[in-house]
């Protein structure tokens, strides 16, 4: 059980990853390969919050006087993945209008057959 | 045969990870430079939001950088995106009344409602990140609702820019009149009050302006190309 409580987040977040990465590298159809990419930045994300999370804590924020700041998080790694969650969606955008423009030039997005494509 | 030798490697991996995973224990103290932000915070900057003065103050430049990221990512958008001249007009079937009235009453709300949330970034939850997505979520509501709307591409442009502009000139001065880059010249003012903080809500403004416009130019050119 204590297992589970101490390594939960860390399996879900780099299950996500892994799971991502394997869509990556498996499916042939280019828009899976993006949604992985996105399941991969989800994963990421989740594992930098699970890193500043402590046990019972709170929102870093003195929203009235009086809070205990003693069981505050770690607030560098909600600022990080605050704006890493921003950037993924404008990258994922910039991947889905490449593939917009890769099946107008080839009829395709199966990457085999995109013929640059070696593997 | 791809498929066993990715999942080889995935393993692999994955043992890898394991066995550096298992040094870090969840749910304790880590780092000490969060500990000091959450100490000496309020003190430093004047927000009571530590993770906003985390992202604007003692990270800014690291934040000008991000924006400046989403600014290529929404340029390359645009670029690769680009048609010319044969822009195929299509007939579009208008939405229904009650579809049409329902965004008209709901896109200023939301507009007010994200900008709520970037103008109090310093003080609760939220930031010029969070409202700006709110900010174009509403445009992709008018997108989707009254579709025969368009918003022009000028606007989008224009006050992305001055976003931009704003945080740089105000990192300059911070350099002129404070010594470094993005230094706080302002008064701190009172804690826990809207006019607080000193630069902190003026760049998250900025921020949140600049990432509205630029999701919304994202939104803008996908629905244009489909």
């Amino acid at each position: 059980m204590s297992f589970l409580n101490n390594y939960i987040y860390y399996i879900g977040a780099f299950g996500l990853i892994l799971i991502g990465l394997y869509i990556i590298l498996v499916k042939r159809n280019l828009i899976k390969v993006i949604v992985g990419l996105g399941i991969v930045d989800t994963g990421v994300n989740l594992f930098l919050i699970s890193v500043g999370y402590i046990t019972k804590g709170t929102a870093p924020i003195f929203s009235r006087p009086g809070i205990d700041s003693e069981d505050m998080v770690d607030p560098v790694p909600q600022a990080l993945v605050l704006t890493a969650i921003v950037i993924g969606v404008a990258v994922l955008a910039l991947a889905l209008s490449l593939a917009i423009r890769l099946y107008q030039h080839y009829g395709t997005l199966n990457l085999r057959k995109i013929r640059e494509q070696k593997w | 045969m791809r498929r066993i030798v990715s999942i080889l490697l995935l393993v692999i991996v994955a043992l890898g990870i394991s066995l550096s995973l298992a040094k870090i224990p969840f749910g304790t103290p880590k780092t000490k430079v969060g500990r000091h932000y959450i100490d000496e915070g309020i003190k430093e900057t004047g927000a009571t939001n530590i993770v906003t003065s985390v992202v604007v103050s003692y990270r800014g430049f690291d934040t000008l950088g991000e924006v400046t990221i989403l600014f290529i990512a929404s340029i390359g958008l645009g670029a690769v995106l680009s048609t010319f001249g044969e822009k195929t007009v299509r007939d579009i079937e208008p939405a229904s009344l009650v579809l049409s009235t329902g965004c008209r009453v709901l896109f200023p709300l939301i507009l007010i409602f994200g900008s709520f949330v970037f103008i109090h970034g310093h003080l609760t939850p939220g930031g010029g990140f969070q409202g700006g997505a709110i900010i174009a979520s509403g445009f992709l509501l008018i997108y989707l609702g009254c579709r025969e709307r368009r918003i022009s591409q000028l606007a989008f442009n224009l006050s992305e820019s001055l976003g931009g502009l704003v945080f740089v000139v105000i990192g300059l001065f911070g350099l002129v009149l404070g010594g470094y880059f993005l230094s706080n010249f302002l008064p701190k003012g009172t804690v826990n009050t809207l006019f607080s903080a000193g630069i902190i809500p003026i760049i998250y403004i900025a921020i949140g302006f600049k990432v509205g416009s630029e999701l919304a130019g994202i939104i803008d050119n996908l629905i244009e190309e489909s």
